[in-house]
């Protein structure tokens, strides 16, 4: 009874948080520019030119990238913040992450508006959905709450399974927008379980709550956290296709919209991993280590080999690209497992550097593909180096650069990974990578062979490169170039980043 | 870089940044201006010849590292783009001046003359890269760039199953360094935890300091000469040599066997003996065993061969196996034979391939088979393949005997049942190279082969420095040994102090070169 009125008195004046608006700007543009786009849209149907709403989704992923860097100064001069009572973290990690998720938006952004054209789907949705997916990306990256992560997740999802299944003319299309959908909202149960749990040992879904929970208490009968711990580890590993939750992946890649798929390469990794990262290693880091390295372990095992392994025996482009894109993930994981300040900047620079690889494969994938987006069997790719030998150096360069190849970003990527696992004890399973890297870099060399030394069966296609596209590839080419070469800011800021890390909560 | 005012001109970075600029330059010159790529990448390649003889005429005979620039590169991992050349390295990287020149000059491609030279330059700059890092980063990082040039030239420019050898070929090297990479990060790792200093791959500064423990040295020597090997190459792991030699256009074979099987001993002495001593004595006996083997397997292999080409290369097998049995006997004997013979390897190999392919240019056939009295039809091309041949040999007064020989006295005193064991290899080397002489220059000349023509003066004229030097280094190798024995002694000495159970033999005897050297110093 006495709670009752307590609960009562309590409403009469509900405590409503402080909004600091300017900490939330980049993910306020991104929303705020989808739904603008839309409204837009539908009010002057028609009279606009066509190229306008990739501009506008470009201008708002800058704007979101321009919002960021005050933000960064603001944390490097005061340390982290969190936001709206504790449900959003300001730290430097999340402002990378959220500058990554709008550099892939742009890449993104510059390779459909090249696809629709030349698929002659029209449409702002494209665009909306991928504005509003990237804002729950980065409400991911930034969360503070389980719940949080949760509806960012969620955001994220919901706008990538209608963007799979957009292309309305491609069966695959929909296949992929429907199998992703059904697996990812399992996924999303799991998850959703996995954060009930956590709630039942912990007594809070707040993860500043809950690391400052476990440092003060020892849970004696800790079956409920171990439980919530790997339900969720099932949730993102999902989401980030570690093995044995993969399966989705190479159907999911190959029958999506390939701009679609450069984006869920490079977004959708980046903003799970983010949050995987700060759940796992900076919440239950430094009291749940134990517990859940072994498992994650395991999972990096498999997934590296798996993803190397299944490369090779594909004939599918895009396919091969998919299942690389799995070996690049037990790479990101080996960072995750090193659960250190090392292993925290060894996974963003991997990411960062990721965006760039894959979203500049997608981008020679989907020129490739042709209309109808698909021609991306491996023999649609002989004689490339002829009919356009600057496309076939521009994916040998991506594809090197996957392989890990020095001088460019991959290598440097592999490079901190592997220097975090070691330091933190995995050189077994950094030995391991290596070797599957080995495995994958035949898959790529496949591809390179196919390109250069392979006759082409009749009269090779010149494909077209519309400039939107040439000019995504560009983009991701120097920067896989300049990382790879003049790494020194990249890591920079990624060490900045992560020393943020560790300190969330007010 | 360039615009340093200290002391000296940083002719090393120039050496490495002159072939990547030519590189570059001929990638953005016009495909319609076809004729001038040869002359560009000529030029890049004599001019960065020219800085290497300029460096060895500027080289004191020390033991200290000479040339060096520091610059840091990955400021957070201590990773510094650390150059400089001992006696060691000094004279592998003349070597490289000297063959890039000579391959560009001696054989032309048969398509894409553009990709062609570009890549032939980016090679030579990662070449002179490997051989001149002093950071164990920076060494791997050209270690793995000189790959891919490579690849292409065999993919795109190779004979037969060429793309079968490019792929073997890329991906077994790279298997290797997949290993060093990890050896590499867990060495700079291991360092830092030992000295509580900053992290760094300085190789100066982790050979001094030798702070790591011994059961992980031991694993990461293992790492290192597993990459290693596989580049020399060492049975078992050199399946990948014959087919990418014979398969690779004549250039990319001279190179191969010149240049890039360098890359594995310079590795084993520069890694494997400086930088953890203690495990290179302990692994010592798996690395002497595998040296022998390669030796008297090579040349066993060579013999059997029908291909002219394949032939040389697996003669190169039983060369190198030399080279690493004059490593592995850790006397400064051995290791100075062994980095002759890796030099001298580089000029007669060389010279063999080019041989081989002006024979293949005119006759369009490798096999041995085919080939018949040669030498009434093409008498001064016969004159230099007698004069190779015997070089490759190991005739005394020819280049490639001092080098065989100082290893062979070194296994000797250091290692002596691998030492007769190997001695055999000798034997076997003129066997093969003498009957192969004999079936393709001797004998009746019928058909095409009365008519193939000789070697013309063009062609004479890119043999002409290989040999020179070939009959110059045989009668005098003393200025390359007082040049490097300082590096050697001291690289010995250091495998001494920091070796537990091992004392460096005394030199008792006084092999022929070092006779004359002796001269030389005496005056």
């Amino acid at each position: 009874m006495t709670g009752f009125v307590a609960v009562l008195a309590a409403t009469e004046d509900i405590p409503t948080p402080d909004v600091d608006w300017s900490a939330i700007a980049p993910n306020l543009i991104l929303m705020l520019g989808g739904i603008l786009l839309l409204t837009v849209v539908s009010v002057v149907r028609g009279r606009l030119p066509g190229w306008f709403h990739a501009v506008w989704t470009i201008s708002v992923a800058t704007a979101a990238i321009v919002a960021v860097v005050p933000l960064w100064q603001r944390v490097q001069d005061s340390g982290p913040e969190s936001v709206l009572a504790g449900a959003l973290v300001l730290d430097g990690f999340s402002l990378v992450v959220t500058a990554t998720i709008c550099v892939s938006v742009i890449l993104a952004a510059l390779l459909l508006e090249a696809y629709l054209r030349r698929e002659r789907l029209g449409g702002p949705e494209w665009y909306v959905l991928m504005l509003l997916s990237a804002s729950g990306g980065v409400t991911m990256a930034t969360a503070n709450d389980l719940v949080v992560v949760f509806i960012g997740l969620e955001i994220l999802s919901v706008a990538v399974y209608v963007l799979a299944a957009m292309h309305r003319r491609r069966v695959s299309s929909q296949e992929a927008g429907l199998k992703y959908f059904v697996l990812g909202a399992f996924s999303s149960a799991f998850l959703l379980y996995g954060i009930a749990l956590t709630y039942g040992a912990t007594g809070s879904t707040n993860l500043s709550r809950i690391q400052a929970f476990l440092a003060d208490t020892v849970i004696t009968q800790n079956a409920l956290l171990l439980g919530g711990l790997a339900f969720m580890l099932v949730g993102f590993g999902f989401k980030v296709a570690v093995v044995p939750f993969h399966n989705w992946k190479p159907d999911v890649y190959q029958g999506s919209p390939t701009p679609v798929t450069a984006f869920m390469a490079t977004a959708v990794t980046a903003a799970a991993f983010a949050a995987l990262l700060r759940v796992y290693v900076t919440t239950f880091g430094p009291t749940y280590r134990t517990e859940w390295q072994p498992l994650v372990a395991a999972l990096t095992v498999l997934t590296l080999v798996v993803g190397a392994f299944l490369a090779i025996s594909q004939t599918n482009v895009k396919r091969m690209l998919a299942y690389s894109s799995i070996n690049h993930a037990g790479f990101v994981l080996l960072g995750v497992l090193a659960a250190s300040a090392a292993g925290d900047a060894a996974t963003l620079f991997y990411l960062v550097a990721y965006t760039f690889m894959a979203a500049g494969s997608f981008a020679v994938v989907a020129v490739v593909g042709r209309r109808g987006d698909g021609h991306h069997d491996l023999s649609d790719y002989q004689g490339l180096s002829r009919s356009r030998p600057g496309l076939a150096l521009v994916f040998t360069i991506l594809l090197l650069s996957q392989a890990g190849v020095p001088l460019t970003a991959g290598f440097l990527a592999k490079f901190y990974v592997l220097a975090a696992a070691v330091e933190s004890g995995y050189t077994w399973l950094a030995v391991l990578a290596m070797l599957t890297a080995v495995v994958s870099a035949f898959m790529y060399l496949r591809i390179v062979v196919t390109m250069y030394f392979a006759e082409p069966e009749g009269e090779p296609r010149r494909p077209r490169i519309p400039a939107a596209a040439g000019l995504a590839m560009g983009l991701c080419v120097v920067g896989v170039l300049v990382i790879g070469i003049v790494p020194g800011p990249l890591s920079d800021v990624a060490n900045d980043a992560v020393s943020q890390l560790v300190a969330v909560g007010r | 870089m360039l615009a340093a005012t200290s002391s000296q001109f940083p002719v090393i970075p120039a050496m490495i940044l002159l072939p990547f600029a030519g590189a570059a330059l001929i990638g953005l010159l016009p495909r319609s201006r076809g004729d001038l790529f040869r002359p560009v990448a000529l030029l890049t390649a004599v001019a960065t010849g020219v800085l290497s003889v300029w460096m060895l005429v500027g080289f004191e005979d020390v033991a200290r590292f000479q040339f060096q620039v520091n610059q840091p590169w990955i400021s957070d991992l201590g990773i510094s783009l650390h150059l400089g050349v001992n006696g060691i390295s000094l004279f592998l990287i003349v070597l490289t001046g000297l063959m890039f020149p000579v391959a560009i000059l001696g054989s032309t491609p048969s398509h894409d003359p553009k990709p062609y030279y570009a890549w032939l330059l980016v090679l030579m700059g990662a070449s002179v890269g490997v051989f001149a890092a002093m950071d164990l980063v920076v060494f791997f990082v050209f270690f793995e760039l000189v790959l891919v040039p490579m690849y292409f030239l065999i993919g795109l420019w190779g004979h037969g199953r060429r793309v079968y050898a490019a792929t073997k070929f890329f991906l077994y090297t790279m298997a290797g360094s997949a290993l060093m990479l990890v050896g590499i990060v867990a060495t700079g790792i291991l360092h830092q935890r030992g000295t509580g200093g900053p992290l760094t791959f300085d190789m100066v500064a982790i050979a001094r300091d030798q702070v790591i423990s011994r059961p992980a040295t031991l694993w990461i020597f293992g790492a290192f000469a597993v990459a290693l090997a596989i580049k020399v190459p060492l049975v078992p792991l050199h399946t990948w040599l014959p087919d990418a030699h014979t398969e690779a256009p004549t250039a990319g074979s001279v190179i191969l066997a010149a240049i890039m099987l360098k890359l594995g001993t310079y590795g084993l002495i520069r890694f494997g003996l400086y930088l953890f001593p203690d495990a290179a004595v302990t692994l010592r006996p798996v690395l002497l065993t595998l040296a022998v083997l390669g030796i008297t397997y090579g040349a066993v292999v060579a013999t059997m061969q029908k291909d002219l080409k394949r032939l040389v290369a697996y003669s190169s097998v039983a060369h190198m196996g030399f080279c690493v049995l004059g490593i592995f006997s850790l006397t400064v004997q051995g290791i100075e034979g062994s980095v002759l013979v890796m030099v001298n390897h580089g000029i007669t190999t060389g010279a063999l391939f080019l041989l081989v392919g002006y024979i293949y240019e005119r006759r369009h056939t490798r096999l041995i088979s085919d080939l018949s009295g040669l030498q009434k039809s093409a008498p001064i091309m016969a004159a230099c393949f007698t004069l190779v041949m015997l070089a490759s040999v190991g005739l005394p007064g020819l280049n490639g005997f001092p080098g065989e020989f100082l290893s062979l006295l070194g296994a000797f005193e250091g290692a002596r049942w691998w030492g007769v064991v190997a001695v055999t290899g000798v034997i076997l080397a003129a066997l093969y190279l003498l009957w192969a002489y004999q079936r393709t220059f001797h004998g009746p000349a019928t058909g095409e082969n009365a008519r193939m023509k000789d070697l013309r003066p063009g062609e004479l004229m890119v043999l002409a420095p290989l040999l020179v030097l070939i009959v110059f280094l045989g009668l005098y190798p003393a200025p390359m040994l007082e040049r490097m024995e300082p590096s050697v002694k001291a690289l010995v000495a250091h495998v001494d102090r920091n070796s537990d159970g091992f004392t460096a033999v005394e030199r008792r005897y006084v092999g022929p070169a070092e006779a004359a050297e002796r001269e030389g110093e005496g005056g």
